[in-house]
C-alpha cells in the first residue's frame, strides 16, 4: 500500500511543521512580546540581582533568532545552564527550569503527568461509550418517547459547564449522600482498586459534557447515513432493520466520530484543569493553576508546549484512523 | 403477440364474476400483478390508479418524463414505501406475494431473493466502507442459509457472470475502486444473487456514458435469456426502452398514457402525448437544417492544453485542441465524461486560462473573461444566486457594463425575459420559483445581457426532461438566426449535438479525436472510437436495435 | 408549457444551495420551532436583566460590592444570618457569605460580565475566522497554506490552556474583562475559519459565481455579492453555537480565579468557594450555577433552532466541518435526469417530518 505509506508521511511531516510554528508562536508570544522579559521570567519577587541574573541566562542581548534557535535546541538536544557558581544540564526535551522553585519544568511536568493521564484516557473511554452509545439509541429509537428523553438529557448535559457538574456530583455524592470519600488520588502503581474508585467522580464530571456532544453527533451522523442511497439499496434487499442500522449505519457514522474526538481532547484537557482543580487532584492542571497565580513563567510556557504535543498528536492520531476508517481520504 | 395484458381490468366493473375469475387465474401466470395502485406523499398524488401486469419471463418499461411517478411505482412493487408515511392504495402482487398485506418477514423474504431492484446512481447504492463481494455475500446469505466462506464464494462466481475480470481478486475491491459501469455491474450482480424472477431496474444506465450503457442493456439483455427472468425497466429515455423491452408503458403525472409492444408503439403511437414525447426525441440521423452559418471566425483556441494537479499527479484534461467557431455557427462537442469538453468549454470562455496555447477572440488572442463570449450552465440549480431575485442576476451584465439608469435596466431585462419565453414581471421572482426548463431560459437571457458575439452552451438541456430539452434547443437556434451568434454546444448527447450543429468535434482523454462538419461526422465516420460511440447511441427503433447488438456482440466475440 | 407544473417541489433538492431567499423564510422556520422560541424569550430577558442590572439593582436599593458585615456571623465563620442565607425584603436572594455582599446585585451584574464577554468574544472570533476562512479560500496557493497552517496551529493550541498562560503574562493593571474578551477571542477562532474557507470553496465552484465573473464584474464585487451572502447561514449558525461555549469558558476562568477578578462579580468565581457553604448557603451555590445552567442552554438551543431554520439539511452537517460528500453530491445531482423524478417524493417526506 504506498498509497497509505506516502498519507502516513505527508501527515507525520505536517505533524511537525504544525509543532513547530506551536513552537514559534509560543516562544513569540511569551519571550518576546512582553516588555521586560527577565522580570516576568524570573517572577515578581524577584530581586534586581536574580532579574539581572535571568536576563544573561537567558542571553537576551542575542538577536531573536539566536535566542529562538537556543530555545529550539534545548527542546530538541538539552541545553546547558549556568547559574552563577554551577553549570547545569538539562537534557532533551529541555523546557527551561524554574526559578521559583529551581526545579526544572519537565520534571515538574513529568511528576504530574500520571494524574492527569489517567483522567483524561479514563474519562474519554467513559464519553465514547456513553455518547456512542446514547447517540446510536436515540438514532434507533427516532420519533418515540425514548428518544424525545435522551435528546432532553444530552441536551442538558451539553449545557453544563465541567464544574458545575462536578460540584454537583462532589456535594451529592460525597457531601449529602456519603456514598463516596473526597477523591484522594491513588496511584496506579499502588492500589488500582482505589485509583478507580476515586478517580471515579472527575471521570463522570468530565466526560458528562463530552459524552453529550459525542451523542449529539453519532445521533446526527447516523441518521444523516440512514437517509443515504446504499442504506436503501440493502433494505431492497431484505437485509434486517438491525443489520442495516447496527452494520452499515453505524460505521458511516464512525468517520465524523472519530474527527470530533480529536478536536474534544483539546477541551477535554482544559475540562481537566478544571476538574483537578475542584477535586484537588495533583495533575498538570492544578500545577498549571497554580503556575499563572504564582507568574512562574517557565511552567506556564512548558504546559502549554505539553499540552499542545498532546492535541497535535491525537489529531494525527485521528487523521490516521479516518484514513483507516475511509480509505477515499487517502486518494483525495 | 403482445404479453402484456390489458389491464385495466381492475378499474372496469368488479361485479363481472366472469371477468374476476380470469383476472384470478391471470394472477397465478403473472409476475407482476399491479391494480388501481396509488401513492401519495402528503397532497401530492404520485402515481394515480395504475394498473398493469407483466407475465413470467417478460419485459416491461415503464417510460415517463419527471414527475410521472414511474420511479414511485418501482419502489411500490417492493413495498419501499412503508414507513416513509407515503400513503399507498390499490394491489400489488409480486412473485405470488401481496405486497400490501405481507408482513415485514414475507416482505424482506421477497426483497432480493424474487424481485430484486437495480438503481441509479451505482456509487451511492453500495455502500463505501465495505468490500463489494462482501456486500453481495450479505445479502445472499439473508435469503440463502451457507456459510460465509460459500456466501463469498457466490459473490465471486456472480460477479465473474456479469463480466468483471478477475472477479476473484476484485471482489475484495471497495466501490470507490471501480469505475461507474463495473459498479452498476457489481449492483446487478448483487441482484443475480439469489436468482429473482424479477429484476427492477429504475434508471440503471442513466449516470453511465453512451459506451457504458451499451454495455450494460447488452449484459440485461443476455441475462434474461439466460435465467429467464422478468425485467420492469424504468426510465426516462425511450431510446433505452427500445433497446431493452417487449413492452413499453408510458406514463404521466401518475396515469398510463398508452401502452403495448414496443416496436407497434413508437412506430405509430395513438396518444397525442406519445406523439409529442417522441416527436421531441432527438434523432441521431436528423441533420440541421436552416443553418445561419457564415465564414466570419468569432472564437479560436490554437493548440491549447490545460492542465491540473502538480507534481507526479498532474495530469492533461485538454491536450493539443484547436478549434475554430464563426458567426452563424454551431459547434459541437462530444465526448464521454472525462474527455475534457467542460475544461475546453471554460477556457473558450476565460474562466480558466490556458497552461499552453492560446484562445483568440475576433483575430486577437485574449485572456481572461470577456463579455461578449458567454456561457450557459448545465445545472439549473446551482447557476443562478438563490438569494438574488433573477432579473438582479440578468441584470448584471448591464449594471458591470456601467449603465446607471434604473428604469433603463428594468426596461431591458423585461424584454430578455420575453425574448426567451418568460414572463417581464418575473423580475422579482426567485430562481426556486422557477422549473428547471425556466431557469434554463433565465440562464440564457442573463447571457444574452451581455450581447455577446458567442456563447458557449455546457450540457444546457442534459439536465431537462426530453418535451422541455427540444424547446431550450429550438429557442437556441431562434436566437442564433435573429442575433447571428457564434455558438459552442457541448455534450454528451450525440442524438442533440447532431440536431444543432453545423460542425462536430469529438473528444477522448483531452484529445479531439475527430473535427469536422457534422454531416460528415456523423454520416461517414473515419475514427474507430467516433464509430464505437454511434453504434451505442440507442436506436428507437427495436429491430434496428436488435441488428446493432448482434454487431456489437461478434467483435466482442472474435 | 409543461414546465410550469415541474416547477412544485423543485425548492431545496440541492442542498449545496440553501434554499433561504430572505429573512422572512428564517423567521418562519424559526417561529416554527417552540423550543427555540422559548430559549429566545429567556435570551433576550437575560439581555434585558444585564442590560437594566443598574435600573433593578436601584430599585432594590443595594448594589453588588458594598460589604454588609452585619449581616454575617462572623463567631461562624461568616455564614449570613437569617434564612435561606439571608433572603428578605433588603435582600432580595440573600447575601455573600463573609462579605455580606447583595446576592441579586452579584447575580445580575454578574450577567453583564457574562454575555458581554461572550459576545464581544464571538464577534472577534467571527470577525478573524471569517477573513481568514475568505483569504484562504480565495488567495492564491501560498495564501492558502500559510493560513491554513496558522488556522491548523491555532485549532491545536487549547483554549483553556492558552487563555490561562496568557492571563499569566499581562499585567494587572490592564482591566480583567476586557483581557478575559480579548483572550477568547483571538484564540478561539481556527473552527470557524476552517467552516468558512470550507464553505467558500464550494460556493467559489458553483456555477453563478462564474457567471457573475463572465458579466464583467471584479473579483471584489463578485465575491461581495455572491460569496458573502452564501456564508451568512453556516457563519451565523456557527456563532450562534459559539456563545455558549464562550460563557462556559469564562465562567470556567473566573472559577479558576484567573478571569475576571473580584470586585467585579461574576458567576464562575461565585462558585470558586461555594462548595464550602453550600450547607449553610445553598442558595450561594444554587444562584449561579442555575443563572449559568439556564444561560448556556438557552443559548444552546437558541441557536439549533437557528441552524435548522437556516438550513435544515445542513444542520447535521456542521459539526463534522468536511465539504467532501457536499462536493460529491453536487455532482450527482447535477447529472442525473431522472434524480428530479424522486425529488416530489423527497420534498413530500421532509414536508411530512417538519410538520410532525
Amino acid at each position: 500500500m504506498s498509497g497509505f505509506g506516502g498519507f502516513l508521511l505527508r501527515r507525520a511531516a505536517g505533524t511537525v511543521v504544525t509543532l513547530l510554528a506551536i513552537s514559534v508562536i509560543v516562544y513569540v508570544v511569551f519571550y518576546v512580546t512582553p516588555g521586560n522579559v527577565a522580570q516576568i521570567t524570573c517572577g515578581p519577587r524577584c530581586s534586581p540581582e536574580q532579574v539581572h541574573q535571568v536576563a544573561e541566562q537567558l542571553k537576551l542581548g542575542d538577536p531573536l533568532y539566536v535566542r529562538y534557535w537556543h530555545f529550539l535546541q534545548g527542546l530538541f538536544v538539552g541545553q546547558d545552564f549556568s547559574t552563577g557558581t554551577s553549570v547545569e544540564h538539562c537534557a532533551a526535551p529541555c523546557l527551561g527550569q524554574s526559578y521559583q522553585t529551581g526545579q526544572q519544568v519537565l520534571d515538574i511536568i513529568l511528576a504530574k503527568l500520571p494524574v492527569s493521564v489517567s483522567l483524561v484516557l479514563g474519562a474519554m473511554v467513559l464519553w465514547l461509550l456513553l455518547g456512542i452509545g446514547t447517540g446510536v439509541l436515540s438514532a434507533w429509537r427516532r420519533g418515540r418517547l425514548s428518544e424525545r428523553v435522551l435528546t432532553a438529557v444530552t441536551l442538558a448535559g451539553t449545557a453544563t459547564p465541567v464544574f458545575v457538574i462536578g460540584l454537583v456530583l462532589m456535594i451529592v455524592v460525597c457531601g449529602e449522600l456519603q456514598l463516596l470519600p473526597f477523591p484522594q488520588y491513588v496511584n496506579f502503581s499502588d492500589d488500582p482498586e482505589q485509583w478507580a474508585w476515586n478517580l471515579l467522580l472527575p471521570w463522570l464530571s468530565l466526560a458528562l459534557i463530552e459524552a453529550a456532544s459525542f451523542a449529539r453527533l453519532t445521533r446526527a451522523a447516523m441518521l444523516e447515513t440512514l437517509a443515504e442511497d446504499h442504506i436503501r439499496t440493502f433494505r431492497a434487499y431484505g437485509v434486517a432493520e438491525r443489520s442495516v442500522v447496527g452494520r452499515h449505519a453505524l460505521r458511516g457514522a464512525l468517520a465524523p466520530v472519530i474527527a470530533l474526538n480529536a478536536n474534544n481532547v483539546g477541551s477535554a484537557i482544559g475540562g481537566a484543569v478544571l476538574t483537578e482543580t475542584l477535586f484537588g487532584l495533583p495533575g498538570i492542571g492544578q500545577e498549571l493553576v497554580h503556575a499563572v497565580k504564582v507568574v512562574d513563567l517557565p511552567v506556564v510556557v512548558g504546559m502549554v508546549l505539553v499540552t499542545g504535543f498532546f492535541v497535535v498528536l491525537a489529531n494525527a492520531v485521528a487523521d490516521v484512523l479516518y484514513a483507516v476508517a475511509d480509505r477515499r481520504v487517502v486518494l483525495a | 403477440m403482445s404479453r402484456m395484458e390489458a389491464a385495466d381490468a381492475g378499474r372496469a366493473g368488479a361485479a363481472d364474476t366472469g371477468r374476476a375469475g380470469a383476472a384470478d387465474m391471470r394472477a397465478d401466470m403473472s409476475l407482476v400483478e399491479v391494480t388501481d395502485l396509488t401513492v401519495e406523499f402528503g397532497a401530492l398524488r404520485a402515481v394515480d390508479g395504475l394498473s398493469f401486469s407483466l407475465a413470467k419471463g417478460a419485459a416491461l418499461a415503464l417510460v415517463g418524463e419527471s414527475g410521472s411517478g414511474k420511479s414511485t411505482v418501482a419502489g411500490a412493487l417492493l413495498g419501499l414505501h412503508r414507513g416513509t408515511g407515503a400513503r399507498v392504495g390499490g394491489a400489488v402482487r409480486v412473485a405470488g406475494t401481496d405486497v400490501q398485506a405481507a408482513s415485514e418477514e414475507e416482505l424482506r423474504r421477497l426483497r432480493g431473493a424474487r424481485a430484486a431492484m437495480v438503481f441509479q446512481d451505482p456509487l451511492s447504492s453500495l455502500d463505501p466502507y465495505y468490500a463489494i463481494g462482501d456486500q453481495i455475500a450479505e445479502v445472499y446469505r439473508v435469503h440463502a442459509r451457507v456459510s460465509r466462506r460459500a456466501a463469498r464464494a457466490r459473490a465471486v462466481d456472480v460477479l465473474d457472470r456479469v463480466g468483471i475480470p478477475d472477479a476473484a481478486r476484485r471482489s475484495r475491491s471497495r466501490p470507490h475502486e471501480f469505475s461507474g459501469g463495473m459498479r452498476q455491474r457489481a449492483l446487478i450482480a448483487m441482484a443475480l444473487a439469489c436468482e429473482p424472477d424479477l429484476l427492477i431496474a429504475d434508471e440503471p444506465t442513466t449516470a453511465l456514458d453512451v459506451t457504458v450503457q451499451a454495455q450494460i442493456l447488452d449484459l440485461l439483455h443476455g441475462l434474461r435469456a439466460e435465467t429467464g427472468m422478468g425485467l420492469l425497466l424504468v426510465t426516462h429515455d425511450v431510446g433505452v426502452a427500445a433497446e431493452s423491452a417487449d413492452d413499453i408503458l408510458v406514463m404521466r403525472h401518475g396515469r398510463a398514457v398508452e401502452r403495448g409492444p414496443v416496436a407497434a408503439v413508437l412506430a405509430a403511437p395513438a396518444e397525442p402525448y406519445t406523439r409529442e414525447l417522441l416527436d421531441a426525441v432527438p434523432r441521431v440521423d436528423a441533420r440541421r437544417t436552416g443553418s445561419p452559418a457564415t465564414d466570419e471566425v468569432v472564437l479560436e483556441a490554437t493548440g491549447v492544453r490545460r492542465e491540473f494537479g502538480r507534481g507526479k499527479r498532474a495530469f492533461a484534461a485538454v491536450d493539443d485542441v484547436s478549434v475554430t467557431v464563426r458567426r452563424g455557427e454551431t459547434l459541437g462537442v462530444v465526448g464521454e465524461s472525462g474527455s475534457g469538453k467542460t475544461t475546453l468549454g471554460r477556457m473558450l470562455v476565460g474562466l480558466l486560462e490556458p497552461t499552453a496555447g492560446e484562445i483568440r477572440y475576433a483575430g486577437r488572442p485574449h485572456t481572461g473573461v470577456n463579455p461578449a463570449v458567454q456561457m450557459v450552465f448545465q445545472d439549473p440549480v446551482s447557476s443562478l444566486n438563490p438569494r438574488r431575485s433573477v432579473g438582479e442576476s440578468i441584470a448584471d451584465p448591464l449594471r458591470a457594463r456601467g449603465d446607471r439608469d434604473e428604469a433603463r435596466i428594468r426596461g431591458r431585462v423585461r424584454e430578455l425575459l420575453e425574448r426567451v419565453g418568460l414572463e417581464g414581471a418575473h423580475y422579482d421572482r426567485y430562481p426556486h420559483e422557477f422549473s428547471g426548463g425556466q431557469r434554463q431560459r433565465i440562464g440564457i437571457a442573463r447571457a444574452l445581457a451581455a450581447e455577446p458575439r458567442a456563447i458557449v452552451c455546457d450540457e444546457p438541456v442534459s439536465a431537462l426532461d426530453v418535451t422541455t430539452q427540444a424547446q431550450v434547443v429550438a429557442l437556441l437556434g431562434e436566437l442564433q438566426r435573429e442575433l447571428g451568434l457564434a455558438l459552442v454546444f457541448i455534450a454528451h448527447d450525440l442524438a442533440v449535438v447532431r440536431q444543432v450543429s453545423d460542425r462536430v468535434a469529438v473528444m477522448r482523454r483531452g484529445r479531439l479525436v475527430e473535427y469536422g462538419p457534422a454531416d460528415e461526422v456523423y454520416d461517414t465516420p473515419r475514427e474507430p472510437y467516433t464509430q464505437q460511440l454511434l453504434a451505442a447511441v440507442p436506436a428507437l427503433d427495436p429491430e434496428l436495435a436488435a441488428r446493432r447488438r448482434a454487431a456489437r456482440r461478434t467483435p466482442a466475440a472474435a | 408549457m409543461s414546465e410550469a407544473l415541474a416547477a412544485v417541489g423543485t425548492a431545496g433538492t440541492d442542498s449545496s444551495v440553501p434554499a433561504v431567499s430572505g429573512a422572512r423564510q428564517f423567521w418562519r422556520r424559526l417561529r416554527a420551532q417552540r423550543a427555540a422560541l422559548g430559549a429566545a424569550a429567556v435570551v433576550a430577558l437575560l439581555v434585558l436583566v444585564a442590560l437594566a442590572a443598574p435600573l433593578l439593582t436601584a430599585l432594590e436599593g443595594q448594589d453588588p460590592t458594598t460589604y454588609h458585615p452585619a449581616l454575617v456571623d462572623s463567631a461562624r465563620g461568616g455564614v449570613p444570618i437569617g434564612s435561606f442565607g439571608g433572603i428578605g425584603a433588603d435582600h432580595w436572594l440573600g447575601v455573600e457569605p463573609q462579605t455580606g455582599r447583595d446576592m441579586f446585585a452579584r447575580l445580575v451584574y454578574g450577567a453583564r460580565v457574562s454575555l458581554g464577554v461572550a459576545l464581544a468574544a464571538t464577534m472577534i472570533q467571527v470577525a478573524i475566522g471569517v477573513a481568514a476562512g475568505v483569504a484562504a479560500a480565495l488567495g492564491n496557493r501560498w495564501v492558502d497554506q500559510l493560513l491554513s497552517r496558522a488556522t491548523d496551529v491555532i485549532v491545536s493550541m487549547p483554549l483553556m490552556i492558552m487563555a490561562l498562560a496568557l492571563l499569566a503574562i499581562v499585567p494587572s493593571s490592564f482591566p480583567r474583562p476586557v483581557l478575559v474578551t480579548l483572550v477568547i477571542g483571538l484564540i478561539g477562532w481556527g473552527t470557524i475559519a476552517k467552516i468558512v474557507r470550507a464553505q467558500t470553496l464550494s460556493l467559489k465552484g458553483l456555477d453563478y459565481v462564474s457567471a457573475a465573473r463572465l458579466s464583467g464584474w471584479g473579483t471584489w464585487r463578485v465575491a461581495r455579492r455572491e460569496l458573502l451572502p452564501g456564508l451568512a447561514a453556516p457563519v451565523i449558525t456557527y456563532a450562534a453555537l459559539l456563545v455558549p461555549t464562550n460563557i462556559s469558558v469564562e465562567a470556567a476562568l473566573s472559577f479558576l480565579g484567573v478571569g475576571v477578578k473580584p470586585p467585579t462579580p461574576s458567576w464562575g468565581q461565585m462558585l470558586t468557594a461555594a462548595d464550602v457553604w453550600y450547607q449553610a448557603a445553598p442558595q450561594y451555590l444554587l444562584l449561579p450555577a442555575g443563572a449559568l445552567f439556564v444561560t448556556v442552554l438557552a443559548l444552546t438551543v437558541l441557536g439549533d433552532g437557528v441552524r435548522t431554520a437556516l438550513d435544515p439539511r445542513a444542520a447535521s452537517r456542521l459539526r463534522v466541518g468536511t465539504g467532501r460528500k457536499d462536493a460529491a453530491a453536487q455532482k450527482g445531482a447535477a447529472q442525473d435526469t431522472a434524480a428530479q423524478d424522486s425529488a416530489a417524493q423527497e420534498s413530500a417526506a421532509t414536508g411530512k417530518e417538519a410538520s410532525a
